[in-house]
This record gives structure tokens, C-alpha cells and sequence, in this order.
């Protein structure tokens, strides 16, 4: 089969992937000759579903043993299939970073003979790449299921980041569809990575000069609306994920039909809206102070579409309104909707100079309408009239609901809510 | 009024040195991009208020304000330096902390300023495009970018650290840059018509930019507010984007058209309540799978219903296929005659297929056994957990990769893993071993015998494990 061939099915096959973020890695590895990784992720094209192309994102193959019910690829599926060689992997590598098309490889892949064996593929490609090309670029590697710390341990000597897909929000879920993968092996996989990075980084701290290891951590992905599971369940889930596992970044991948699925599977995606929600809620979590039980407080258990999560919580806890710009401290302007972290950060500085007026939140950009009834300025003070009125929830509904429900919210990206 | 032109960095950090000295004010000075004046008389003032400052006051200037002012002066509004000038000014004299005051309009428009400067910096290090040149002084790899400021300076050092062992170009309208694998080379500016020839890579690179493309999204806007059209002249992925749009509506209507309906599988065909005889009675209409369609009937088990053994084939074969009942045929032979040298009797034991119906090819003699797909034989997974559901042995023997990888794991080996005892779902003692079949199909008589000793002795074992379950030394 042609390398064209092979790159159109192996790269199609890797689309649904969400995480293609480059970033997280600080300095370059020492030895490099051909790349680096410094600074934030570069997004070196835009394809025009919108999505930045930062990565080759690729599948060494798509062949596959497990039957996983919501993937195209799993082994009872139709769909064509291929396979890499290790070296042809490390040469669209290396040709592509030259031409400074991508910043570096994400390479995951199906299960051929079992886990350790397509664990041991992959860490090859990662390790011919550092070691005979000197590659500083960024590696991230998805790792196999059930594959053996040993084989962890080396990918993430030679990776940037690794991940370990929880695939569903659930033990439950994951049981009902994809019944080879263990949730308990996922669990352990992820304890693996986190002590090896913890230990890096305390040897490091101790003046010890340790190998690195996956210095841009551990990720993992979640799927979506295949199962009824709702977002609170999800969100605890993440919630768990950051602080137990220390986890860099849990992406949510809206569960999309596959052909011939299993009757248990929905016929249609979740709305993206929901996907963007959650990633939304996933910031707020992250870095706002809000516990996943504050933001999830519709009757069914799933954030609201219609309206981002801060401002729903808002609109939830009136009596908390207004805040006073001026005065409040730092973990009460961040309860502001329509105020991000980084204005959070401006207003705090501007306030030793003057007092804050409609005017400044305008120039910081602050989305005034959402923003103003919630908020006393030097000049503003909505009172708690406007706070009280009924219809307040349709009247800061962004007008293009449209675009909302089809588009992605900027704020799910760059998390300034 | 006095009046400088400035076109760099250091020239103006030079002159405002010297006019914060003298305390000019902001009002009183003004800066020019392009000499208009007698440049002679300009250098006559600077060395006049260099020799009067100098024993003047120490200014001290915020390092934030030097690296802000570094990279606004690469922006191409003719207003730069005399905003530049303000703001320090207002800095060393005013307040010192004013640059957190965002919204102050100075520090606003210096700030916006910045930002435009510095995403221009960024899209340059994501959009330059080098192509591969190959002359008499080995390879070399060339890029034409046009910027929108004047960045080029602030902007290479990054290609430097990240291609060190690489010779490579950047070529820009304002200058150009080569880097010889140890330092940086500026040179003049080059028009468009310079760039090199396209690179072979760049088929490939369209190939995988179509690739990740996801037809059921178009976002047009988002794509081009990144990646904005005045740059598509470099970029070689953005020749294939109006054909990927073409394409499309084509590509979603095929994904649609292949998402549609679920896969059938036995599991539409099992009987509401599961007893054995409305079990037996909707296994022969099956139509899980396409398998029914060409074979004679449907193969379901046969055996005491209380059996502790089970032994799970992959499928039946032409005899069986004619006959309607499990191992009846040549490899039914073979079974019959190993477990009697193992000592079990087949009366007790209820036997079994993965798959049910016969799939074969039809050569112009015979009918010849086909292996069974995933598919089908996830289709037909539903009877055989029907069956080990009602029966709940005690022991269950996979014969065969096929069974094995139905009921035990999906990588399951044969080869490597036969002859083991293992927890399934199905059963706390699940052994797998070779198909009869496959002693059958040994070339030569020495390896059917060996492959069969094998056999027996898996067989053997599934004697003595049920032994130390009945005498309760296992579960
Ligand atoms: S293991 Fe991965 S590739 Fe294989 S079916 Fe499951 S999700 Fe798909
Ligand atoms: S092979 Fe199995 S699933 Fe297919 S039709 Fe026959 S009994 Fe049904």
C-alpha cells in the first residue's frame, strides 16, 4: 500500500481525537539537533471545520483486536484498514518538522496481537526518534491499555506527554461498551505514570540530574454522550482525575455515530453545545474554585445548554450579586460572568490606581451586557432590581443562539468565561 | 519642536535616553519614520545632550517597559515611537507602576500594539514553509513569508534553536536571513518571485491536511481568522480547501448513509424468556448475520443440558451442516477418539459452536470451510452466553482460536496459551486447546500425532480439574 494511502486512512481514523495541544513541555530536551518545545503549542494550520492542525496526528494502525462499540475501528467494524511501519512513522516525522508543517507526533493506535506488544511499536517509534534523529519536537503517545509498566516507564522517557484514555465517564459505562478494557487497569496505568512523574520531579528538586519523564504529563479523554451518563457524573469524574491523578487535561470527545453500531449506542451525536459546556465547566473547576456539585444544578443532572455554566450559577445564587469591583476579593470576582482569570488579574492591579468605571471593564473587553447586572462599578450600581427581574435568564441568552449550539464558545478554548 | 527620524529599537531608546535627560516633554518632540530633515543637524543636537546629560540624573526605566517598547517598535503604525516616548515619559516622571493600569488609553494602544506585534511573531513561526532545495552546496531549505511588521529580527532566533543542524533561508519583503548552522546572516529584502520551487513533501502534506479534515464541521470563519488569507500564497494546504469544500456534502452524505442502521446480531433474534426449547426454537430462524443465507441449517449444541463440561468449537463443517448436529464429521472423529484416550465420556459433555451456521466457499467439487469474521462471530455470540447461561458448567473448553477469542480474550493465542486454566466470564475454569480440525490439517503424520497428544493431554487435565472440583480441592 501506497504511504498516501496509508496516511489517508490513519490519519482519518485519528480525527475524532480531541487532544491536539502541543504545550506543557518546558526547555528542550539537552542533545537535540532538530527541534524544540519551547513556549506554547503553534497551531501551524487551520483545516475548515475551524480546528488547528499543531500535530501529525496519526494511529500506527487501525487494525485491532478489542470491540470497543463506540470506535470505527474496533475488530468487528468494515472500515478499510492499514498499518505503519515504525520507520515510516519516524520518516513523515522528520519530514514533515523540517518543513515546519507540525510541532511533533501524537501517535496512538488499535490493538495488533495484544497490549505490550502495539505498546512496544509505538515506544520504538518514540525512541527513534529521540535517539537516532535527536528530535527535541514534541512526542505525545496514547498508551495501550494493559501494557506493562516497563514499557510505560520507557515511553514516558522518550514522550512529552502520555495519555490513558478513560474512554467513558464510567466503570458502569465502560463495562456495558467496551467490556476488554478494565477499568482498573486504566486506574493503575494512570498511578504508574503519576508516581514516575512525581519522582522525577522530586529527584530533580533533591539536585539529582533524573532522565525525563513526560515532562508535559499525563492527559486522558472521555467520551461523550454515548452512554446516558449524566454531566455531573462526568464532571466528578474529571474533578477525581485532577486531583488524584494530577491529570494535565481531560478532553471531551462528543461521542460520534459509527457505522453498523450496536443497538445500545445513540442513532446521533450529543449537540456540540454539550461538549463545549463541559469544557467550560472543566475551566471553572480547574481554575475558578467552583466544585463540580455547584455548576450541575438543573433537576436532570446536566448543565444547562443554553447559558455557560458561571452565568448559570449565577443566575442560581442571586442573593450573591452584585460584587462590587472595586472591593471584592479575588476569589469573588472570578464568581463574575462574563470576567475571565486574566481580567480578574487586571482589575486587581488596576484598583491600586484608580477606581474601576464602566469604561476600564469595557476596554478589558468584559462582555458588558452579561456582566452588568451582576457587577457595582464607580459609576454603575444595577441595585437589585434588575437582579430580581424574572426574565433576566432570556435577556443574557446570547442573541445568535445559532452559532452557539453549532460553533464552539471561545471561552471553551482559551477558558476566560 | 524638535524632530528625529527613527526607524529602529536602539535608535529611539538612544534619543529618548538623551531627551528624558534634557527633560524634553512628550509635546515638544516629534518623531519621523522617514528623514525629511537634514539628518546633520539631528546628530549635531544628539551629541550636544548626550555631552549635557551625561553628568546629569540616572534614569531608571522599568526593564517590563525596555522589552514592551522592544517589540512595539516593530509595528508598523508611523505613531509608534512618539506614543513610545509618551509613555515613558509619563513612566520616569508620572507614576512608575503605570503599565498595570491597562485601561489607561496610552497603555492601551501600546499594549494592543504589542499584541498585534507579537501574534505576527507567532503566525510567522507556525506559517513559514520551507522547501527543500538541493544544489552543488548540499541541501538547503527556503521559506518566502511576508509579515505584517517588521519582526523578522525578533522572529528567527526561534528557527535558529529549533533547526540548529539544518542550513536554512527565510526570505522576507523587508530583509532576509540565513542561517549557516552557527549564526544568523542578515541580508536585503526579496520579492515573492524569489522563493524556490514546491517541495515533493507537499502532496503528502495536503494528503494528510484533507485527511483530518471533518467534512460535518465547516467553520469557515474560525479558520480564516487564524489563518488569514493573506498568508494562503505560502501555505501549500491551502490549494486543496475550496475542493475539500466541493467535496463535502458528498463525504457527509456517505457518512450518513453508512451510519444508518444498527448491527443486526443474534441478540434481535434470542427468545424473551430463556428456557431450552424456545431457545432451540429461535436459533433455527436466526438471521443475525448473512451466514444463514447459503448454509443448509442452523448447528445449534447438543448434549445433557446439565452437562459440567462444555466444549465450544468455531463453526460447523459440511457434514455437520447437512447433518444439524455439532462434530459429527472428520474432525468430529478426531474428538471422539481423543477425549476417549483422555478418558472423558462425550455422552456427559454438551457440544458446542461459537458460530452456528457453516461458512464455506464453494470450490467446484466441495464445499470448503471458511474461517468465520469478527463480525459474524460477535453476531452469533449471543447464543453461545445463552447456552453457558442455562447450563453453567463447570468447566469450558475452547476449542480453537475462535472460541478462545469469543469467550476469553480477544488477542487469545492458541500457541502460546493453550493448556492453562483461566477465570472467563462464563466460567471460574476456562481452558482453551487446539481444534480437531487442526490435527487434520497437519502436513505431516508425525505432527497430526504430536498436535493430538497435545490435545489429549489438555483434555487430560480438564479430566483432573474436574476431579478436584468434585472432590472440593478447586471451585
Ligand atoms: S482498543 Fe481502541 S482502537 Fe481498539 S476498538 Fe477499542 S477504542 Fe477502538
Ligand atoms: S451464524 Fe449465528 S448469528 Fe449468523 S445467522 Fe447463524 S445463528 Fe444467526
Amino acid at each position: 500500500m501506497l504511504i498516501e494511502q496509508k496516511l489517508t486512512i490513519l490519519a482519518d481514523a485519528a480525527k475524532y481525537d480531541a487532544s491536539c495541544a502541543s504545550s506543557g513541555s518546558k526547555g528542550t530536551r539537552t542533545g537535540s539537533r532538530l527541534g524544540t518545545t519551547e513556549g506554547m503549542g503553534i497551531c501551524h494550520s487551520y483545516t475548515p471545520d475551524g480546528r488547528c492542525v499543531s500535530l501529525l496526528k496519526i494511529l500506527l494502525t487501525n487494525y485491532c483486536i478489542f470491540d470497543c462499540q463506540y470506535c470505527v475501528n474496533r475488530v468487528t467494524s468494515d472500515t478499510p484498514r492499514a498499518r505503519f511501519s515504525v520507520e515510516e512513522v519516524v520518516r513523515l516525522t522528520i519530514q514533515f518538522y523540517q518543513r515546519n508543517y507540525i510541532e511533533g507526533l501524537f501517535l496512538s493506535s488499535g490493538i495488533i496481537q495484544n497490549a505490550d506488544y502495539t505498546m512496544d511499536q509505538m515506544v520504538l517509534v518514540a525512541k527513534s526518534l529521540r535517539v537516532d534523529h535527536k528530535f527535541g519536537g514534541y512526542i505525545h503517545l496514547k498508551t495501550i491499555p494493559g501494557a506493562s509498566d516497563q514499557l510505560l516507564e520507557e515511553a514516558g522517557r522518550w514522550a512529552d506527554r502520555l495519555s490513558v484514555n478513560v474512554e467513558l465517564p464510567t466503570p458502569a459505562d465502560l463495562k456495558m461498551l467496551a467490556p476488554e478494557k478494565k477499568a482498573p487497569e486504566i486506574e493503575e496505568a494512570m498511578d504508574t505514570i503519576k508516581s514516575r512523574i512525581d519522582q522525577f520531579k522530586a529527584d530533580r528538586k533533591a539536585g539529582f540530574k533524573p532522565d525525563r519523564f513526560a515532562p508535559a504529563g499525563q492527559s486522558t479523554q472521555m467520551i461523550v454522550g454515548a452512554t446516558a451518563t449524566p454531566d455531573l457524573d462526568i464532571l466528578n469524574t474529571s474533578a477525581s482525575l485532577y486531583s488524584k491523578q494530577h491529570l494535565r487535561r481531560v478532553y471531551y470527545s462528543a461521542y460520534s455515530p459509527i457505522p453498523h453500531a450496536d443497538a445500545r449506542l445513540p442513532g446521533r451525536s450529543p449537540p456540540l453545545v454539550r461538549e463545549h459546556r463541559l469544557y467550560q465547566a472543566d475551566w471553572l473547576l480547574r481554575f475558578y474554585g467552583f466544585q463540580a456539585s455547584e455548576l450541575v444544578a438543573e433537576a436532570d443532572r446536566n448543565l444547562s445548554l443554553d447559558i455557560d455554566p458561571k452565568l448559570a450559577w449565577a443566575l442560581q445564587h442571586r442573593d450573591f450579586f452584585p460584587v462590587d469591583v472595586n472591593r471584592a476579593s479575588r476569589e469573588l470576582l472570578w464568581r463574575i460572568p462574563g470576567i475571565g482569570t486574566r481580567n480578574v488579574d487586571r482589575i486587581l492591579s488596576i484598583r491600586r490606581h484608580h477606581r474601576l468605571c464602566i469604561s476600564d471593564l469595557k476596554k478589558l473587553r468584559v462582555a458588558w451586557n452579561r456582566t452588568a447586572p451582576f457587577v457595582i462599578t464607580h459609576d454603575h450600581n444595577p441595585g437589585l432590581r434588575s437582579l430580581d427581574k424574572l426574565g433576566l435568564r432570556d435577556q443574557l441568552k446570547v442573541k445568535e443562539k445559532q452559532l452557539l449550539l453549532f460553533d464552539s464558545d471561545e471561552s471553551s478554548i482559551d477558558g476566560q468565561l | 519642536m524638535q524632530t528625529y527620524t527613527v526607524e529602529t529599537f536602539e535608535e529611539w531608546r538612544g534619543i529618548a535616553r538623551q531627551l528624558l535627560r534634557s527633560r524634553v516633554s512628550p509635546g515638544d518632540v516629534c518623531f519621523h519614520e522617514q528623514s525629511s530633515q537634514g539628518s546633520l543637524f539631528d546628530a549635531a543636537q544628539e551629541e550636544q545632550s548626550v555631552a549635557a546629560a551625561e553628568a546629569t540624573t540616572v534614569i531608571s526605566v522599568p526593564p517590563k517597559f525596555l522589552n514592551l517598547a522592544r517589540v512595539v517598535a516593530c509595528h508598523r503604525d508611523p505613531d509608534r515611537f512618539q506614543l513610545l516616548y509618551r509613555l515613558l515619559w509619563r513612566l520616569t516622571t508620572l507614576d512608575s507602576r503605570l503599565l498595570e493600569v491597562h485601561t489607561d488609553d496610552d497603555v492601551y494602544q501600546v499594549r494592543r500594539m504589542e499584541k498585534a506585534v507579537r501574534r505576527d511573531i507567532h503566525k510567522m513561526h507556525a506559517f513559514v514553509r520551507f522547501r527543500k532545495v538541493i544544489s552543488e552546496e548540499g541541501e538547503q531549505f527556503i521559506a518566502w513569508h511576508r509579515p505584517d511588521h517588521r519582526i523578522v529580527r525578533l522572529a528567527v532566533p526561534f528557527f535558529a534553536r529549533r533547526f540548529p543542524a539544518m542550513n536554512w533561508a527565510i526570505l522576507t519583503p523587508d530583509e532576509s536571513v540565513v542561517w549557516n548552522q552557527t549564526e544568523l546572516v542578515y541580508g536585503p529584502g526579496c520579492s515573492q518571485r524569489d522563493a524556490p520551487a514546491p517541495d515533493e513533501l507537499e502532496d503528502l502534506w495536503r494528503t494528510y491536511y484533507g485527511a483530518i479534515f471533518n467534512p460535518a464541521r465547516i467553520k469557515l470563519k474560525a479558520m480564516v481568522r487564524e489563518m488569514p488569507l493573506r498568508h494562503w500564497k505560502t501555505l501549500p494546504e491551502t490549494e486543496i480547501i475550496q475542493e475539500l469544500l466541493d467535496d463535502a456534502p458528498r463525504r457527509v452524505a456517505e457518512m450518513i448513509a453508512r451510519q444508518e442502521g444498527h448491527a443486526r446480531s443474534a441478540a434481535d433474534h434470542l427468545p424473551a424468556e430463556l428456557t431450552w426449547d424456545a431457545l432451540r426454537d429461535a436459533a433455527v430462524i436466526c438471521r443475525g448475520c448473512d451466514l444463514y443465507r447459503d448454509a443448509t441449517q442452523t448447528v445449534f449444541g447438543e448434549g445433557p443440558t446439565d452437562a459440567r463440561i462444555v466444549l465450544v468449537g468455531e463453526q460447523p463443517g459440511d457434514s455437520e451442516d447437512i447433518a444439524g448436529r455439532p462434530f459429527v464429521g472428520p474432525a468430529g472423529d478426531v474428538l471422539n477418539d481423543a477425549l476417549a484416550q483422555a478418558g472423558l465420556n462425550r455422552a456427559e459433555i454438551y457440544v458446542t459452536n461459537a458460530v452456528k451456521h457453516f461458512k464455506f466457499e464453494r470450490s467446484e467439487t466441495r464445499r470448503l470451510h471458511q474461517k468465520p469474521s469478527a463480525r459474524e462471530a460477535s453476531a452469533c455470540r449471543p447464543w453461545i452466553e445463552a447456552e453457558l447461561k442455562l447450563i453453567k458448567p463447570d468447566i469450558l473448553v475452547c476449542l480453537g482460536a475462535t472460541a478462545a477469542q469469543s469467550l476469553i480474550a480477544p488477542g487469545f493465542s492458541i500457541t502460546r496459551q493453550r493448556g492453562e486454566f483461566l477465570p472467563s466470564d462464563w466460567c471460574g475454569s476456562t481452558i482453551a486447546t487446539y481444534h480437531p480440525s487442526a490435527i487434520l490439517r497437519s502436513p505431516t503424520p508425525a505432527q497430526r500425532q504430536a498436535t493430538l497428544s497435545l490435545l489429549v493431554d489438555d483434555l487430560v487435565r480438564v479430566r483432573a480439574r474436574l476431579n478436584e472440583i468434585t472432590h472440593g480441592t478447586v471451585s
